[in-house]
C-alpha cells in the first residue's frame, strides 16, 4: 500500500465543553480501505466530518496530499462524503443530484452525460436519471448518494454510516458492492460505522475507538485475535445484534415479539440495535421461549457448541455447552439482563442537540 | 463576528418594528394629557377609570364572549371534523380541506359580505351574527392545527385498545387526545388570536349597538380615541404576554422531559 | 367500521361549511349577478371598468405587490438568521411574532399614525437633530408600511418554517459537492423554501390587495383601494349589487394570484440550470 494520503496530528475537538477528540493522531493512506468503528459518541463521526471540513478542529492539523487543508471549507477539499441519511436533493431528480458537483466544476455537458451514465451502472440503476428521489428505496437511495459523490473522481471518499438505515439483507449486499466499487474505482474509503461485522467484512484497517481516543489500530485479523483491551474485546465479538424498536421504558420490539429488558431512557417507539450475546441464549423446547427457529447448523468448538438458529428471518447464533440435532425446531430464551439495548447510530446534528439537552 | 453582530442588528430592527406601536400605546395609557403626540405627566387615571366606563365594558364584554364562545365552538367542531376528515378517502378528505381553505385565503372583507347577505335575509344582525362569523373562520385553524397531529396517532392503537373493551369514548381520552393536545391547544390558542383581533368581518356582521373593542374603536376614531382604551389594551396584552410565557415555559419543559 | 363511525363526526363541519361558507358565497353571486329589480344583469362586474374603480383597483395591486415584495425581502434573512440562531423550541419564535396580535390591531396602526404624523413622534425625533418635518402620513407609502407592519408575520412563518425543516446534512452535502455559500443558496436552500415562499406570497398579498382599514387609517381618506370603494358601496350608501359584483373581481383576482403563485411553486421547485 502507497503513501500516507491524510494525516490527522493531535486533533482535539469539544462541543460544550465536552472532549469529544482528545489529542486524536491517525493516518490513511492510499487506496487504503479505513474503518472508523465505535460506539455511538465514540468521536468518529466527528473525525470523518473534521477530514470532510464541516467542523474545524480546536487545535491539530489535517494534512492531505502534504497540504494543510484544516481550515479549507468542504467545497474546496477534493474529498466527498457519502452521508448517513443520503442527504440527497429531494427537490431534483437523480441526474440532477449526481450532476450538482460536475455542473459546478464546470465540465461540459457531454462529459456530465457521460459521467451519469457511468455512474448509474457502477451502483447498479442504470436508466434511473429521470425519477424522482421519493420514487427510489432506501438502498437506492444510498446508491445514488453513492454515484452522487464518485462522479466527482475524489482522492478520498468519506461514508459515514452509509448502511445504517438498510435492512439486513440489503446490507450485506451493499457491503459487497462497496468492496466491489472501492476495487473498480482504486480509490481511499474512511469508512465510520459501529457493525463490527461490517468493519471485520470490508476493511483493511480498522481503528477502534472510545470516548474520543482511538483504542487500537490494526488489521481486521489482529483487532478480531489479539484485541488490545477489555473496550476492544468487548466491542469485537460475536454477538446477535437485531433491528429493534425500544417500545417504552424495559420493553423492546424485535423480529415481530416483544421481550421484557432492563434498559431504560431510551424514549418511546424509538429504532434501537438489540444486542445478545451467543452465551446468553438459551435453548428451550418449541413455544417455551421468546421465538421458535429450526436449528441450521451445529459445530462443536471444544468447550461449546455453536449452533445457528434461523428464527424471525435471523440467523441466530446461540453457544451452549448441551448438543441438539441439526433441523430441530427449539425455543429460544433469554433472561432480561442479558438482552442489550444499543442506541442506533446517529447523525452528529442530533448528537449535538443531545449534547446540550 | 461581523455578520453575527450584523444579524443582530437585523433582528434588534424588526423587533422594533413590531413592537414600537405597541411601546406607544403603553406609553400613552400612563400619560396625563388628551393629546396623543404629547407627554402630560404620568397618571393611572385612565386604569382607574376604565371599570366605570359603560361603553368600553360593554365592548369588553362582547369581545370577551365573542372570542372564547367561537373558540370553544369552534374547537370542538374543528376537532371532531379533523378526526372524521382523517378517516376519509382521499378524494373526500380533498374536498374536505379545499372547503376548509376558503374562509382562510379568502379575502376577510369578501367573507364578511357574503356571511352579512346571508344573515340580512333569514334574520337580524346581531351578537349571535358575529359569533356565528366568528366561528366560521375559526374552525379552520383548529382543523389545520389537529389534523397534523393525527396522522402521527396510528389508528392500530385506537382499534387495540377498543379491541381490549375499551369504550370509543374511553379510547378515545386514553389514546387519541394525548397525541392531539398540542393541535387541539395550538388550534384555539389560534382562533383566540384570530377572532380578538378581527375587525373585518365583525364589522359586516355586527348589528347596530352591537360593539366589539375593533369595531368601538373604529367609530371611535372620527371623535377621538378616549384614553382608557390604551389603559385596557396594555392590561390586555401584559395579560396576552404572561399567558404565552407561562405556555411556553410549559413547552420547552415538555420537550425537555422526553427527550 | 370504525372509520365509518369516525367519519360521522365531521358531519357538524360538513352542515356549517354549507350553510356558513358555501350560501354566503351562493348569495354573493346572486347579488353580482342581479340589479336591484332582482334581475340578470353583468352590470355589476362590468361596472370594475368605471374609471374610480379601475383605478382603485389597480392601486391595490401596485400597493399589494410593493407590500409583498417588501415583506418577503424583509422575511428571507429574518427567517435565516432566527434558523441559525438554534433556537430549539420553535414555540418561541411564534411567540414573539403572534404576541403583537394580542395587542388590539386597529390600536396599533392607530400608534403608527401618531408615529407618522406631521407633529408626530418620528418627525420630533428627527427635529432634534435638524432633520426637516417628512410629511408620511395620509401617502401611497404610509399605506404600504401599515400593511408591511401588519402582515409581516404572515410571510415570516411559513418562511422560518420552511427553512427550518432543511436537514443540516443536505446542506453539508451540496458544500461537500463543492457548492460555495452563494451555489448552496440559490441551487439547495431556495428551491427548497419555495413552497413557504409561495405560502407566505399568499397570505400576504391577499389581504393586502383586499384590505381597507389601514388605507382609512394611514392613508386619510385620501388612498382610495378597491377595499375602501366595495366597503364604501355596503356601508355608506346601499349599492349591495354594486358592491358584490366588485366583491367577486376582487375574489377573481384573488384565485388567479393564487393560481399562478401554486404554479410557480410546483415547477420552481426542480433545479433549473
Amino acid at each position: 500500500m502507497g503513501k500516507k494520503l491524510i494525516q490527522l496530528e493531535n486533533i482535539t475537538k469539544t462541543y460544550d465543553g465536552n472532549m469529544i477528540l482528545d489529542d486524536l493522531n491517525l493516518y490513511v493512506k492510499e487506496n487504503e480501505f479505513l474503518t472508523l468503528l465505535g460506539p455511538s459518541g465514540c468521536g468518529k463521526t466527528t473525525t470523518l466530518r473534521l477530514i470532510g471540513g464541516f467542523e474545524t478542529p480546536d487545535t491539530g492539523r489535517i494534512i492531505f496530499d502534504g497540504k494543510d487543508i484544516t481550515s479549507l471549507p468542504p467545497n474546496e477539499r477534493k474529498l466527498n462524503t457519502v452521508f448517513q441519511k443520503y442527504a440527497l436533493f429531494t427537490h431534483m431528480s437523480i441526474a440532477d443530484n449526481i450532476a450538482f458537483g460536475l455542473k459546478i466544476s464546470k465540465k461540459s455537458k457531454a462529459y456530465i452525460q457521460d459521467k451519469i451514465k457511468y455512474a448509474l451502472k457502477l451502483v447498479n440503476l442504470d436508466g434511473y436519471e429521470n425519477r424522482s428521489i421519493d420514487s427510489l428505496s432506501g438502498g437506492q437511495q444510498q446508491r445514488i448518494a453513492i454515484a452522487r459523490a464518485i462522479v466527482n473522481e475524489p482522492k478520498v471518499l468519506l461514508l459515514d454510516e452509509p448502511l445504517g438505515a438498510l435492512d439486513l439483507k440489503m446490507r450485506q449486499d451493499m457491503q459487497y458492492e462497496l468492496i466491489r466499487l472501492k476495487n473498480e474505482l482504486g480509490i481511499t474509503f474512511i469508512y465510520v460505522t459501529h457493525d463490527q461485522e461490517e468493519a471485520l467484512t470490508m476493511s483493511d484497517t480498522i481503528a477502534v475507538m472510545n470516548q474520543g481516543y482511538i483504542q487500537q489500530i490494526g488489521t481486521p485479523e489482529d483487532i478480531y485475535n489479539e484485541p488490545e483491551n477489555a473496550f476492544v474485546a468487548d466491542f469485537i465479538g460475536d454477538s446477535n445484534i437485531i433491528d429493534g424498536i425500544m417500545i417504552e421504558d424495559k420493553l423492546v420490539s424485535f423480529l415481530g415479539i416483544k421481550h421484557e429488558c432492563v434498559d431504560t431512557g431510551f424514549g418511546n417507539n424509538k429504532p434501537v440495535d438489540v444486542v445478545i450475546r451467543p452465551e446468553d441464549i438459551e435453548i428451550v423446547e418449541a413455544g417455551t421461549g421468546f421465538m421458535d427457529g429450526d436449528i441450521t447448523s451445529v459445530i462443536f468448538k471444544g468447550v461449546h457448541y455453536e449452533i445457528e438458529i434461523m428464527a424471525g428471518g435471523y440467523e441466530w447464533l446461540v453457544h451452549t455447552t448441551k448438543y441438539f440435532e441439526t433441523g430441530s425446531h427449539v425455543g429460544m430464551k433469554v433472561i432480561p439482563f442479558n438482552i442489550q439495548i444499543m442506541h442506533k447510530p446517529e447523525s452528529s446534528d442530533e448528537k449535538a442537540v443531545e449534547l446540550d439537552a | 463576528m461581523v455578520k453575527k453582530s450584523l444579524s443582530r442588528i437585523y433582528l434588534a430592527i424588526i423587533f422594533l418594528f413590531l413592537y414600537l406601536p405597541i411601546g406607544v400605546l403603553i406609553v400613552l395609557s400612563f400619560n396625563n394629557s388628551l393629546s396623543r403626540v404629547k407627554w402630560g405627566g404620568f397618571t393611572t387615571e385612565w386604569y382607574r377609570n376604565l371599570v366605570s366606563d359603560p361603553t368600553i365594558m360593554n365592548a369588553f364584554y362582547t369581545t370577551i364572549l365573542i372570542t372564547v364562545a367561537s373558540s370553544v365552538i369552534a374547537t370542538i367542531i374543528g376537532t371532531m371534523a379533523a378526526i372524521g376528515i382523517s378517516a376519509m378517502r382521499k378524494r373526500n378528505r380533498q374536498i374536505m380541506l379545499g372547503a376548509t381553505n376558503i374562509p382562510l385565503l379568502n379575502a376577510d372583507i369578501v367573507t364578511g359580505i357574503s356571511l352579512m347577505l346571508l344573515f340580512v335575509r333569514f334574520t337580524e344582525l346581531g351578537t349571535s351574527t358575529v359569533l356565528i362569523a366568528h366561528i366560521t373562520f375559526d374552525i379552520p385553524y383548529v382543523i389545520l392545527n389537529v389534523l397534523p397531529k393525527l396522522s402521527n396517532t396510528s389508528s392500530h392503537t385506537y382499534e387495540a385498545a377498543r379491541d381490549l373493551g375499551a369504550t370509543p369514548l374511553y379510547a378515545f381520552f386514553k389514546i387519541v387526545w394525548p397525541d392531539i393536545k398540542p393541535g387541539v391547544f395550538s388550534g384555539f390558542l389560534m382562533a383566540v388570536t384570530m377572532s380578538l383581533d378581527d375587525f373585518s368581518i365583525t364589522y359586516f356582521t355586527k348589528g347596530a349597538g352591537v360593539n366589539t373593542l375593533s369595531t368601538m374603536i373604529y367609530t371611535q376614531l372620527r371623535k377621538g380615541i378616549i384614553p382608557e382604551m390604551y389603559a385596557l389594551s396594555t392590561i390586555l396584552f401584559f395579560l396576552a404576554l404572561v399567558l404565552l410565557l407561562i405556555m411556553n415555559y410549559r413547552s420547552v419543559k415538555d420537550a425537555k422531559g422526553r427527550s | 367500521m370504525h372509520n365509518a363511525r369516525k367519519r360521522l363526526l365531521a358531519g357538524p363541519y360538513l352542515v356549517w361549511i354549507i350553510g356558513f361558507t358555501v350560501l354566503p358565497i351562493l348569495m354573493i353571486l346572486y347579488y353580482a349577478f342581479t340589479n336591484s329589480d332582482g334581475g340578470f344583469t353583468w352590470a355589476n362586474i362590468a361596472a370594475i371598468a368605471d374609471p374610480v374603480h379601475i383605478k382603485a383597483l389597480l392601486l391595490s395591486l401596485k400597493l399589494g405587490i410593493l407590500c409583498t415584495i417588501v415583506c418577503l425581502l424583509l422575511s428571507y434573512p429574518l427567517a435565516m438568521i432566527l434558523n441559525s440562531l438554534h433556537i430549539k423550541h420553535q414555540s418561541f419564535v411564534v411567540f414573539i411574532f403572534v404576541l403583537p396580535m394580542w395587542m388590539n390591531f386597529m390600536l396599533r396602526i392607530l400608534a403608527w399614525q401618531m408615529l407618522l404624523s406631521n407633529n408626530g413622534i418620528i418627525n420630533g425625533f428627527f427635529s432634534i437633530f435638524g432633520i426637516p418635518k417628512l410629511h408620511m402620513l395620509n401617502t401611497q407609502g404610509a399605506v404600504v408600511f401599515g400593511m408591511i407592519y401588519d402582515f409581516l408575520p404572515f410571510m415570516i412563518m411559513p418562511i422560518y418554517n420552511s427553512i427550518v425543516r432543511i436537514r443540516k446534512e443536505t446542506i453539508d452535502a451540496a458544500r461537500d459537492l463543492g457548492a460555495n455559500s452563494f451555489i448552496t443558496f440559490f441551487r439547495i436552500i431556495l428551491p427548497l423554501t419555495l413552497p413557504g415562499i409561495v405560502s407566505g406570497i399568499i397570505m400576504v398579498f391577499v389581504p393586502a390587495l383586499t384590505s381597507f382599514v389601514i388605507s382609512d387609517l394611514l392613508g386619510g381618506g385620501k388612498v382610495l383601494l378597491i377595499g375602501n370603494v366595495i366597503e364604501q358601496s355596503f356601508m355608506q350608501g346601499s349599492y349591495w349589487n354594486l358592491g358584490s359584483g366588485l366583491s367577486i373581481v376582487l375574489m377573481i383576482f384573488v384565485l388567479i394570484s393564487m393560481a399562478f403563485m401554486n404554479r410557480a411553486g410546483e415547477s420552481g421547485g426542480h433545479a433549473v440550470w
